[in-house]
């Protein structure tokens, strides 16, 4: 159990021919604190070799399945052949609450062009315009969003085009996507271009005040098994109004909405770090990294919105809800802790999720002991600060960066510069920045970048974790080893595990994972050591 | 209202597809080649598409699904994909080390135009394919068919290009056993095996995708065809397909290919089409229906009789893949229940020369009965379709994938999930659906549903103790 990591590392990439060796080597570091505050610096955002069984999907995924699908009631349109939209076809579990019956939800649709061989030889333009004039005949939305698949970049289907022209037609939003999965190197491509998609086409549209005292956006929750209800109602009991969410339970109106609030609360860097940025250049409005996974976690975020705003009342009230919470929370904590402690986790997903659920995992005294992302990019690994030296690759450098420039009516410096320098200090620099997964972690663990399944293999074989975090094609291949597996992007259809309810959930599932009866069963009494021992005996 | 936007007006469309009924080929090739023993499948495209059929293929079994991808960027679809294969192809070999890469193709790859012979044909001429190894591929582009097209294909790839026309010639049946599930394929291979017929099936995923816990994770699980065997069956004294949508490339290729008679016949659901195929095998193979067989036969025969009075004159909707549904419809049909809505997104004909119209086949299944039952395959031919249909007119019970589940909701509906993906319930996998005793397991189901509704709703007068 206790090998050197580094040995560890070698005998992960041994296999592998010489070339992708290298590059392997490149994405496996070893944590270490150094004393001029760095970490060590992995290579991550690079493509996917070939062959290697990666955890990774594309650009088109990140664009419509995580960004912009989770709202409501934007009618998403795949224009591509039928697989896009069918896989994309309620497989992630962002919830949502429309108020009234009346009000629309999209979500349980699916939408697709259905692009067939006469469409790739001749184009699929108007295939694509007659699709959404019946779309809008038959669901009446305020907003059309058109997805592009891989064929439609090759084809040359102008999917812009279309869409001035529908928006001009229908007299509705209608805007589109170039998201073809070949783009980027993985799902945060399309992030990114859902990021300018959704800032370019939406937000600053309804300009609705409110006169709420402290007004918020909750940027990349995207309200997985109801994370984002949870949030919203914390929020709420401290007397702290959520002007919108990008994007889970979201509607076109409150995203259309979110320049008027007063503060940006980033829960997943990866994803949505592009919009922050992009609304504090047009409207002034600042940002701050939060991190609402984990009870102690959820504690320091709470205080700092409250130190953010810096209202007496507000600061007092939420110590009351902190309190309230926590006395839940300790309970369970203690309960499970007791069961749990010493016990390992690894946990290797997403572009976010691998680095803020650890905090979970410590509540309960379980030690991380690898860990990476699937698609995040260095600053996830080793913090924003890194950010003015990266280079951008080949692979990367046609996502388009918006060029942003203050609103002349609605620019408003939120905050002046001395007050954010005040903030950056009190926040440990997680205002306007992110600190990043390694500085996070104890020193000689394992942190690899885009794990492929026989790095999983040996990871397992090594080191035997309690625990393994991933994905759904991680998930029982994990468990016919023997080893619990709990899927961090579905939560294993259970959830919520964001603020302290999501805490303790999140204990309880732990605890019934990896304490489950079954575990002890797998010999049957004709395998086990003491009939074989009978067997030997009777020859 | 989990569909509120779905009203009981119909509206011609052309273009727009909501709520599908099919999916794309990729994934049935995939889950074809699973079904050959140390194969690994490999997606020739982006990323995203070997991610999304794991997945979902995954959520359907509750298993691990291992795949490759060549991971396309946006360079290799300017320049061509062939870089991408062969690093793949190097790489595979050298860490997972599988006898068989079964490749399939994306509408990226095809829309391209990759030449998978042309690359395949360089790996090998490189040495990159271990002495032997062996690279199959076929084309299974999105734009054109259903998830079922790409399975025929990828079962014909195996007739095409690991039959062999020179195998000494054997006793035995090849047996193509079409898209249905390990539990499926487990129990046509005990059919014959019952009735002393030596068969070799492919694909054959029992013990790949059914495996059990042991403690230990096989990258390659057990089962599957060997590809030694699938060589022999073209040397086998004939071949029976089953499926017609799924099937008849592979049949008719072996027929050509091998010499190997040919005989297609829908998929052997419900007890009509399981005399057929208990009848084929018995000609073919020359041998007896042994009376366990028959006696099977009889418990179903019975169950229909004692419990037709809850099935009798009730509605049906269905939907799902082409030979699933023509094979319900006439086992429906038999328990003079009525199948009044079927529909399928798979186009057809979908391959193989000769595969009638869907729309014939079940027009033949219900043998003259309900000439006004709505039948719809293809374009636009999808749930939202068909659930206005049932808005127009409700119907008694629901069979389909778990897409089903939101419309039974709405309507309240009794629902039995059938076909693919079921990823909301287990059972599919494990218990089959073909034969007798799988008749038995869906008229168990089908029965559960219309049984249970009527105790749910019966007045406390007319609760009844005994059904």
């Amino acid at each position: 159990m206790s090998r050197d990591p580094r040995d560890v590392k070698e005998e992960l990439i041994q296999i592998y021919p010489k070339k992708l060796r290298q590059k392997r080597s490149e994405q496996i570091v070893v944590t270490e604190h150094r004393e001029d505050g760095s970490v060590p610096e992995i290579k991550a955002n690079v493509r996917s070799s070939p062959g290697i069984i990666t955890q990774r999907g594309c650009t088109y995924a990140g664009c419509k399945g995580v960004v912009i699908g989770p709202s409501r009631d934007i009618l998403s349109i795949v224009h591509g052949p039928i697989g896009c939209s069918f896989y994309a076809w309620l497989t992630r579990r962002n919830q949502t609450r429309p108020h009234t019956l009346e009000d629309q939800n999209f979500i349980n649709y699916c939408l697709s062009t259905d692009m067939q061989e006469e469409n790739i030889v001749f184009g699929g333009e108007k295939k694509l315009k007659a699709a959404v004039k019946e779309a809008f005949e038959l669901f009446h939305p305020k907003a059309i969003a058109i997805f592009s698949t891989c064929p439609v970049g090759l084809i040359g289907d102008d999917v812009h085009a279309v869409a001035r022209e529908m928006k001009a037609e229908l007299g509705i939003n209608v805007f589109g996507f170039s998201c073809e999965g070949y783009r980027g190197v993985s799902q945060s491509a399309g992030h990114h271009i859902a990021s300018n998609g959704v800032f370019k086409n939406v937000v600053g549209l309804n300009d609705t005040p409110h006169d709420d005292k402290f007004k918020v956006n909750m940027l990349g929750e995207y309200n997985i098994g109801g994370d984002g209800f949870v949030l919203e109602d914390l929020l709420k009991r401290c007397g702290i109004k959520q002007i919108s969410t990008f994007s889970g339970n979201s509607t076109y109106e409150t995203m259309a909405n979110a320049h008027t609030a007063d503060l940006n609360l980033v829960m997943c860097h990866r994803s949505i770090n592009y919009v922050a940025e992009m609304m504090e250049k047009r409207f002034g409005i600042p940002w701050m990294k939060v991190n609402f996974i984990g009870a102690d976690a959820s504690v320091k975020s709470l205080r700092r919105i409250a130190d953010y705003f810096e209202d007496a009342d507000l600061k007092a009230r939420v110590e009351e809800v902190i309190a309230e919470e926590m006395a839940v929370v300790e309970a369970t904590q203690s309960v499970v802790k007791a069961r749990c402690q010493g016990k390992t986790a690894m946990l290797f997903v997403g572009g976010s999720r691998a680095h803020h659920y650890q905090m979970l995992f410590s509540d309960i005294g379980m030690k991380t002991i690898a860990a990476g992302y699937e698609f995040g990019h260095r600053d996830d690994y080793e913090g924003r600060k890194v950010l003015p030296g990266l280079k951008v690759d080949a692979d990367s450098k046609n996502i388009e960066e918006l060029d942003v420039v203050p609103d002349p009516e609605r620019y408003r410096a939120r905050r002046t510069p001395e007050e954010i320098a005040k903030l950056e200090a009190m926040t440990e620099n997680e205002f306007r920045g992110y600190v990043g997964m390694m500085p996070q972690m104890d020193d000689d663990v394992l942190v690899i970048d885009d794990l492929s399944h026989h790095e999983t293999e040996k990871l397992l074989e090594i080191y035997k974790p309690d625990i393994f975090c991933a994905g759904i094609k991680e998930k029982f291949g994990v468990q016919k080893m023997g080893i619990p597996c709990k899927q961090l992007h579905s939560y294993d259809y259970g959830g919520p595990y964001a603020g302290f309810v999501g805490a303790v959930n999140f204990y309880k599932d732990i605890d019934r994972m990896v304490n489950m009866k079954i575990w002890s069963f797998v010999t049957p009494p004709w395998q086990s050591k003491a009939t074989q021992q009978d067997v030997v005996a009777a020859d | 209202m989990l569909l509120r936007h779905t009203t009981d007006q119909v509206l011609e469309r052309t273009a727009l597809t909501v709520n599908p009924a099919k999916t794309c080929q990729p994934i049935g090739a995939m889950y074809a080649a699973l079904g050959i023993h140390n194969c690994l499948p490999h997606s020739h495209g982006s990323q995203g598409c070997c991610s999304y059929h794991r997945s979902t293929l995954t959520r359907h079994y509750k298993e691990p699904v291992m795949a490759a991808t060549s991971s396309f960027t946006e360079g290799t679809s300017v320049f061509g994909g062939q870089a991408n294969m062969l690093t793949a192809i190097q790489t595979i070999f050298g860490v997972y080390n599988p006898d068989v890469v079964a490749v399939h193709t994306t509408c990226l790859s095809e829309t391209i135009g990759d030449d998978m012979v042309q690359i395949v044909a360089k790996a090998v001429g490189e040495g990159k394919v271990p002495e032997g190894k062996r690279v199959i591929h076929c084309s299974t582009p999105s734009y054109q068919g259903s998830h079922v097209t790409g399975f025929a294909s990828m079962v014909k790839a195996m007739a095409t290009q690991l039959a062999d026309p020179n195998a000494e010639k054997n006793s035995k049946v090849t047996l193509i056993p079409g898209w249905v599930e390990p539990s499926d394929m487990r129990e046509l291979k005990s059919l014959a095996a019952t009735m002393g017929v030596e068969i070799i099936m492919y694909p054959d995923t029992s013990d790949v995708l059914d495996a059990p816990h042991t403690g230990k994770h096989e990258f390659y699980p057990r089962g599957g065809t060997k590809m030694e065997d699938i060589a022999a069956s073209g040397g086998s004294i004939g071949c029976i397909g089953l499926g017609l949508s799924g099937s008849s490339a592979a049949v008719e290729a072996l027929e050509a290919k091998c010499k190997v008679p040919g005989q297609l016949m829908e998929l052997p659901i419900g007890l009509q089409a399981t005399d057929r195929f208990i009848d084929a095998l018995r000609t073919m193979a020359g041998v007896e229906v042994p009376d366990s067989i028959t006696d099977d036969r009889g418990r179903l025969l019975d169950m229909i009789s004692d419990m037709h009075q809850y099935l009798a004159g009730k509605r049906v909707a269905i939907f799902g893949d082409p030979d699933q549904l023509v094979s319900m419809t006439e086992f429906l049909n038999l328990l003079d229940m009525q199948p009044v809505y079927i529909v399928t997104g798979t186009p057809t004909p979908v391959t193989g020369t000769q595969t009638p119209q869907f729309d014939v086949r079940i027009r033949k299944a219900l043998g003259g009965n309900l000439p006004d039952a709505k039948i719809r395959s293809g374009a636009q031919a999808d749930m939202y379709l068909l659930h206005q249909w049932i808005k127009q007119q409700k119907v008694d019970v629901l069979i389909g994938n778990t897409y089903g589940k939101y419309i039974a909701r709405d309507e309240d509906i009794p629902f039995v999930r059938y076909g693919f993906p079921i990823l909301d319930r287990v059972g599919h996998s494990y218990f089959p659906s073909v034969g007798y005793k799988g008749a038995m397991r869906l008229l168990e189901k089908i029965l559960g549903v219309i049984m249970d509704r009527q105790d749910r709703d019966a007045l406390e007068e007319k609760f009844e103790l005994v059904m």
